[in-house]
């Protein structure tokens, strides 16, 4: 068991970088998810839409951002997850995930840290936004 | 007129969701989260809720419903923006009652043409209708979408 986390503002979750996207991450998520949009899954729907290639599920993006935040699950939970889509994520991209702490804040139930986070491909930004995550008091 | 214009306000019929066991921990595999707390039932007995956490974005497997005379096109359609706020945490065994409404509908001119927006609000209520969780989806339809569908 890891000990609560103790973020000053400022500070910078460890970017994570991820396995590059095969086709299986996406028919795995697709069937996790219930999104069987051909544009995930199939070369020839993709290129009916318009699109270089198939590219991966935007809220898969938006879930990688989260893993950012699965070691400190004992500690909290994630109450709210904002992300604007700014680009495809297409196959072999290599996508890093990062966030830096932005605003603390006194509720009820705990302390609620909010970070900036994104997703990105060097340096092309494909998500970004914010994650409140709700630190317990013990 | 706006796409849908017509069809801002209404709610779809709630749908009962149970959080799956199964269907968690394939959800986690498939987003590659290594957290015991989604799949293992015995490190989450210890926990502070005693059952396994659901990942945040899980709420998107969820059947919503749907609200009458809303026909999006299957292909083409972007997704913008994705929000999602928890009162609580979910978890595995929670029964969920499920509704989306489409919250508003307006167009666009920009750099890439006449841009449909279409904002969504979904909402997970436990059995005795305390809120769980709200998320919101912007939804872009572009130019040559709105074409396609004829309007």
């Amino acid at each position: 068991m890891n000990g609560a986390p103790r973020w000053e503002m400022g500070d910078e979750l460890r970017e994570q970088t991820l396995p590059p996207v095969d086709r299986m991450r996406l028919i795995k998520y697709a069937g996790a998810s219930g999104d069987f949009n051909g544009i995930h899954l199939l070369d020839d729907a993709a290129e009916e839409a318009g699109l270089p290639g198939i590219i991966a599920h935007g809220m898969l993006t938006v879930a990688t951002m989260g893993l950012l935040f699965s070691p400190y699950l004992e500690h909290g939970y994630v109450k709210t997850f904002h992300s604007r889509f700014s680009g495809m994520v297409f196959l072999g991209d290599v996508l890093h995930v990062g966030g830096s702490l932005s605003a603390v804040e006194e509720t009820g139930e705990g302390l609620l840290h909010t970070f900036g986070v994104h997703a990105r491909r060097d340096e092309d930004t494909v998500a970004s936004g914010e994650v409140g995550f709700l630190l317990f008091r013990r | 007129m706006t796409l849908y214009e017509r069809l801002v306000g209404l709610r779809s019929e709630p749908v009962k969701n149970l959080v799956e066991r199964g269907a968690v921990r394939r959800f986690a595999e498939a987003i590659a989260d290594p957290s015991p707390l989604y799949t293992d039932e015995g490190v989450a007995a210890e926990g502070r809720y005693g059952r396994l956490l659901a990942p945040p974005t899980f709420p998107r497997t969820f059947d919503y419903g749907r609200v009458d005379g809303l026909r999006l096109p299957v292909a083409g359609l972007i997704h913008g923006e994705f929000t999602i706020s928890y009162e609580r945490p979910l978890l595995v065994g929670d029964e969920v009652l499920c509704s989306m409404q489409l919250k508003d509908s307006y167009d666009k001119t920009g750099r890439r043409g006449l841009l449909g927006f279409l904002l969504f609000e979904r909402t997970g209520d436990d059995p005795g209708g305390e809120r769980i969780f709200t998320t919101n989806d912007v939804v872009v339809v572009t130019e040559a979408v709105r074409r396609g569908m004829g309007s």
